[in-house]
C-alpha cells in the first residue's frame, strides 16, 4: 500500500509541476489542482497508513491501537475546502482575464 | 443547454437538492454530512437552475445577494462562537440546551448554529462564483 | 446525544472544566472584531455610504483590542487560549507573545490609516466590488496569523488573507490588475502548497501542530528526525511569502497594479507576515537548524537587499520603485534572522514594525503625488515642491526614514542590526546593510529630484499639471501627516520600542515563557 501511495503522490506532483510550467492558464489551474491532490495524499499518509481503522471513537473507550489518527483527516478536509475555494476564485479571475485579453496565455498576450 | 426536457426538470431537481442539502446539513451532526457538504449541494442546485434559466433568473429567485447570504453565515458562525463568552468558557465551546416544541424534545447547540453558518457561507460564496462563471459564458 | 458520549468517554484529561477569565478573550478579539465587521459589511453590501464609517469603527476597535492585548502581554507575559474548551495540544491554541502582539498592533494601525485614506480614494465602483469587506477579512487573516499558536491554523490564516488580498488586487477588474493578480495568485498558491507540505511533514515527525508543543519536543527529539528538511522547507515557503531573493519575482509583477490603498496595505503588511512566520518557525521551533542555515540566510539577505534596491534605482514608476524598496527591506530583516542573536532579532522586529508604517506611507505618498501631479511616472512628474511644501516635507522625512537616516524611525533598527553584525564578526552583512541604506538614499533622491525639485518635465514629455492650479488632496496629506508622526516619534524616542523588541526577541530565543503560557505547570 505504501508503494502505491508513494507512486501516486509522485505521479500527481510530477504531472502537476509539469502543467504548472505550461504557458496556458487552464493548464496552470489543473496543475495547481493536481499538486494540491498530491499534497492532500501526503498529509493523509503522515498519519501513518492504517487498514480497517476508524478515526472516530465509537461510543466505548477502546484501545488506541484500534483507531486511525483523526488529525490528518481533519487537515486534509480543511486543505480540500481551501483548495476548492481558491481554485474557484482563480477560475473566475482567469475567465475575466480571458475575456479582457482574448487569450489564455499566462502573460495576457501571445508570444511573438 | 436550454432544452425543453432540462428546463422542465431543473426546478424539480433543484428543489429536491435544496431539501436534501438541509437534510445533509442537519445529519452532519453525528454522521457524515455537515455544513460544507450541504452547502455545496445547495450551491449546485442553484448552479443547475442557472444553467437552465440563466443567472439573472437565479439572482431574482434567491432574492438576497449570494455574498450577503455568505456574510450572514459568517456572522452567525462568529456569533455562535461568541456565545461562549457569556458562559465563561473558551471561544467556540459547544453549548447545549434542549427545548420542548409541541411535545417533542429538540436538542439545540451552538455547534449546530455554527454549522448552519458554514452552510450559508458555502451556499453564498460558491453560488456567487458559479453565477459569475455562468454569466461570463452567456455574455 | 452529547450527554451519551460524554458518559462513555472520560474527557476530563482532554478538556478545560473550570471557567476562563474574561481577560483571555483579548487574544481572540483582534480576530473576531474584523471578522464580525467584515460579515456585517458583506450582509449590507448595498449600503455603500456606510461602509467606510463602519469599517473605521471596526478598525478602531481592532486597534484598541490590539493595544490592550499588547499592554497585557508586556505586563504579564504571553497569553493563551485554546478553542472549544479542549486542552492543548488537542484544541487549536491562540497564543500571543510580545512579537505577535506588536506586529498585530502595528498592522491594525496601518489598516486604520489606510481605511481613512480609502474614504476618498475608493470610489463607488470600488465599494461595490467590496473593498471594505475584503479589507476587514484580510485583517482577520493578518491578525489570526500573528496570534495563532497552531501551525496548521497559521496556514488557514495565510489562505484567508491571500484570498482577501486577491479580492483587493482585482478591484475594478482592469487588464493590468488581472494580469498582476494572475501571477500573484499562482506564485502565492505555490508558496502555500510548500507550507502545507512542510506542515504535513512536521506533523508526521512530531505528532503535534501546536507550536508550543513543537518547541518543547524539538529540544528532546532524536537526532534522526528530519528537522533540517523541515527548516529548509519552511525557509523556502516563508521566504516566498516574504519576497526574499530568489523567490521574490511575484512582488514586482503585481504590486504596482492595484488601487494605491490596496498596494499600500500589501506593501505594508503581507511580506511582514512572511518575516513573522520565518521568525516563529526558524528561531523558536528550529533554533539549531537555523544556526546551520545561518550563512545561507545571510547571503539570501544580502542578495535580497542589494538587488532590491538596485531594482528600485532602475525604475521610473514610483509604485515600482517602492515595490523594490519593500524587497530591499525584507533583505534587511532577513539579516537579523541570519545573525540570530538577541540584538539582531530585536533589530529585525523593530525594522518590521518600522517597515509596515513606512512602506504604507510611501505607497500613499505615491497616491497623493499621482493625485496632485497627475502621474506615477518620474518622467512626467515635476514641480511638486511649489505645489505643496507640506507634501515635500513629509516626503523628505519618509525618504530619511526608509534610508535609515536620523531623525526618522529607520535609523535605530539598522543601528541594532549593524551592531549585531559587527558583534558576530559578520562585516559583510554590516557592510551590505550600510550600502543598501546609501543606495536607498539615491533611489529616494531621484524621486525628489524629478518629482519635487524639477520645474518642468524633460523636453518631449507633455506637462500634465500646473503647480498653481494643482489639486491639494486634504485627506491624503492629512493621512500622511498622521503616518509620519509615529515614524518620526519612533526615530526620536526609540527606547520603548527597542525595549519591546528586545522582549519579543528574548521571548523567541527562550521560548519557556511561551510554552508555559500554553501548558501551565509543564502539564499536558
Amino acid at each position: 500500500m505504501e508503494l502505491v501511495l508513494a507512486i501516486s503522490i509522485a505521479t500527481l506532483a510530477g504531472s502537476g509541476v509539469w502543467l504548472l510550467l505550461r504557458p496556458r492558464t487552464y493548464q496552470v489551474i489543473v496543475g495547481l489542482s493536481l499538486i494540491s491532490y498530491a499534497v492532500n495524499l501526503f498529509i493523509f499518509s503522515m498519519g501513518r497508513l492504517r487498514h480497517d481503522a476508524a478515526p472516530v471513537l465509537s461510543g466505548q473507550t477502546g484501545n488506541l491501537a484500534d483507531y486511525a489518527d483523526p488529525v490528518p483527516q481533519a487537515l486534509v478536509l480543511t486543505a480540500i475546502v481551501i483548495g476548492f475555494a481558491t481554485t474557484a476564485l482563480f477560475l473566475v479571475v482567469l475567465l475575466a482575464s480571458r475575456g479582457l485579453t482574448g487569450t489564455d496565455h499566462v502573460d495576457g498576450r501571445e508570444p511573438e | 443547454m436550454r432544452t425543453l426536457i432540462f428546463r422542465t426538470a431543473a426546478p424539480y431537481l433543484s428543489s429536491l437538492m435544496l431539501l436534501f442539502s438541509v437534510f445533509v446539513l442537519l445529519r452532519g451532526h453525528n454522521e457524515p454530512g455537515g455544513g460544507f457538504i450541504g452547502g455545496l449541494i445547495a450551491a449546485s442546485a442553484f448552479a443547475i437552475l442557472g444553467i437552465a434559466y440563466g443567472a439573472p433568473a437565479v439572482r431574482r429567485a434567491m432574492y438576497f445577494h449570494p455574498m450577503a447570504i455568505s456574510g450572514f453565515g459568517l456572522f452567525l458562525s462568529a456569533l455562535s462562537g461568541l456565545l461562549s463568552y457569556a458562559f465563561r468558557v473558551p471561544f467556540l465551546t459547544g453549548l447545549w440546551t434542549s427545548v420542548h416544541v409541541l411535545g417533542v424534545e429538540v436538542d439545540l447547540s451552538t455547534v449546530m448554529f455554527f454549522d448552519i453558518g458554514v452552510y450559508l457561507v458555502v451556499v453564498g460564496s460558491i453560488t456567487s462564483i458559479a453565477l459569475a462563471l455562468e454569466e461570463r459564458e452567456d455574455g | 446525544m452529547a450527554g451519551e458520549s460524554a458518559k462513555a468517554v472520560d474527557v476530563a484529561g482532554a478538556m478545560i472544566t473550570g471557567p476562563v477569565p474574561a481577560v483571555d478573550w483579548l487574544i481572540v478579539a483582534p480576530v473576531l472584531i474584523p471578522l464580525v465587521f467584515g460579515a456585517l459589511l458583506l450582509m449590507f453590501r448595498h449600503e455603500m455610504r456606510w461602509h467606510g464609517i463602519v469599517a473605521l469603527i471596526g478598525l478602531a476597535a481592532l486597534v484598541g483590542a490590539d493595544a490592550a492585548l499588547l499592554s497585557r502581554v508586556l505586563e504579564h507575559g504571553p497569553l493563551s487560549m485554546t478553542m472549544g474548551s479542549w486542552l492543548p495540544p488537542f484544541g487549536i491554541s491562540f497564543t500571543a507573545d510580545a512579537l505577535g502582539a506588536t506586529f498585530a498592533l502595528t498592522a491594525g494601525i496601518v489598516a486604520f490609516v489606510c481605511a481613512i485614506f480609502a474614504l476618498r480614494d475608493i470610489d463607488v465602483s470600488g465599494r461595490r466590488y467590496g473593498f471594505y469587506p475584503f479589507l476587514m477579512l484580510m485583517m482577520t487573516g493578518v491578525s489570526g496569523a500573528f496570534l495563532t499558536g497552531d501551525i496548521f491554523n497559521l496556514y488557514v490564516w495565510f489562505e484567508v488573507f491571500v484570498i482577501s488580498s486577491f479580492g483587493l488586487l482585482v478591484l475594478g477588474s482592469e487588464r493590468a490588475q488581472i494580469d498582476g493578480a494572475t501571477k500573484y495568485a499562482i506564485l502565492n498558491l505555490v508558496g502555500t502548497t510548500l507550507f502545507l507540505i512542510a506542515t504535513a511533514y512536521l506533523y508526521g515527525t512530531f505528532g503535534t501542530l501546536n507550536m508550543a508543543d513543537i518547541a518543547r519536543k524539538a529540544q528532546t527529539i532524536s537526532e534522526a528526525a528530519p528537522l533540517m528538511t523541515l527548516a529548509t522547507l519552511y525557509l523556502l515557503a516563508f521566504g516566498m511569502k516574504a519576497a526574499a531573493f530568489p523567490v521574490n519575482f511575484w512582488l514586482p509583477a503585481s504590486y504596482h497594479t492595484p488601487r494605491i490603498v490596496a498596494a499600500a496595505l500589501f506593501g505594508g503588511l503581507l511580506t511582514k507576515i512572511g518575516i513573522y512566520a520565518l521568525l516563529r518557525t526558524l528561531v523558536m521551533l528550529f533554533p539549531v537548524e537555523r544556526a546551520i542555515l545561518a550563512d545561507l540566510i545571510g547571503w539570501v539577505a544580502v542578495a535580497t537587499m542589494i538587488l532590491g534596491v538596485l531594482g528600485a534605482l532602475a525604475q521610473s514608476d514610483t509604485r515600482r520603485v517602492f515595490g523594490f524598496l519593500v524587497i530591499s527591506g525584507v533583505g534587511v530583516m532577513m539579516a537579523g534572522l541570519a545573525l540570530g542573536t538577541e540584538t539582531g532579532l530585536s533589530g529585525t522586529i523593530f525594522y518590521a514594525a518600522h517597515s509596515m508604517l513606512i512602506m504604507t506611507a510611501l505607497y500613499l505618498l505615491a497616491g497623493v503625488m499621482k493625485e496632485m501631479g497627475g502621474s506615477f511616472s518620474l518622467h512626467e512628474l515635476s514641480g511638486l515642491y511649489r505645489a505643496s511644501p507640506l507634501l515635500t516635507g513629509i516626503a523628505l522625512l519618509l525618504a530619511l526614514a526608509i534610508a535609515g537616516l536620523p531623525p526618522a524611525s529607520g535609523l535605530w533598527p539598522k543601528v541594532l542590526l549593524v551592531k549585531a553584525a559587527v558583534d558576530a564578526n559578520a562585516w559583510w552583512l554590516a557592510g551590505a546593510i550600510l550600502l543598501t541604506g546609501f543606495l536607498t538614499t539615491i533611489a529616494m533622491g531621484r524621486i525628489f529630484l524629478f518629482a519635487f525639485w524639477r520645474d518642468a518635465p524633460a523636453k518631449g514629455v507633455a506637462k500634465v499639471f500646473d503647480p498653481a492650479t494643482a489639486a491639494r488632496p486634504v485627506v491624503g496629506q492629512g493621512v500622511l501627516v498622521v503616518l509620519t508622526v509615529p515614524i518620526v516619534l519612533l526615530g526620536v524616542f526609540p527606547e520603548p520600542v527597542i525595549r519591546v523588541a528586545n522582549m519579543a526577541a528574548a521571548g523567541l530565543l527562550h521560548s519557556s515563557a511561551y510554552i508555559n503560557a500554553v501548558f501551565p505547570a509543564g502539564g499536558g
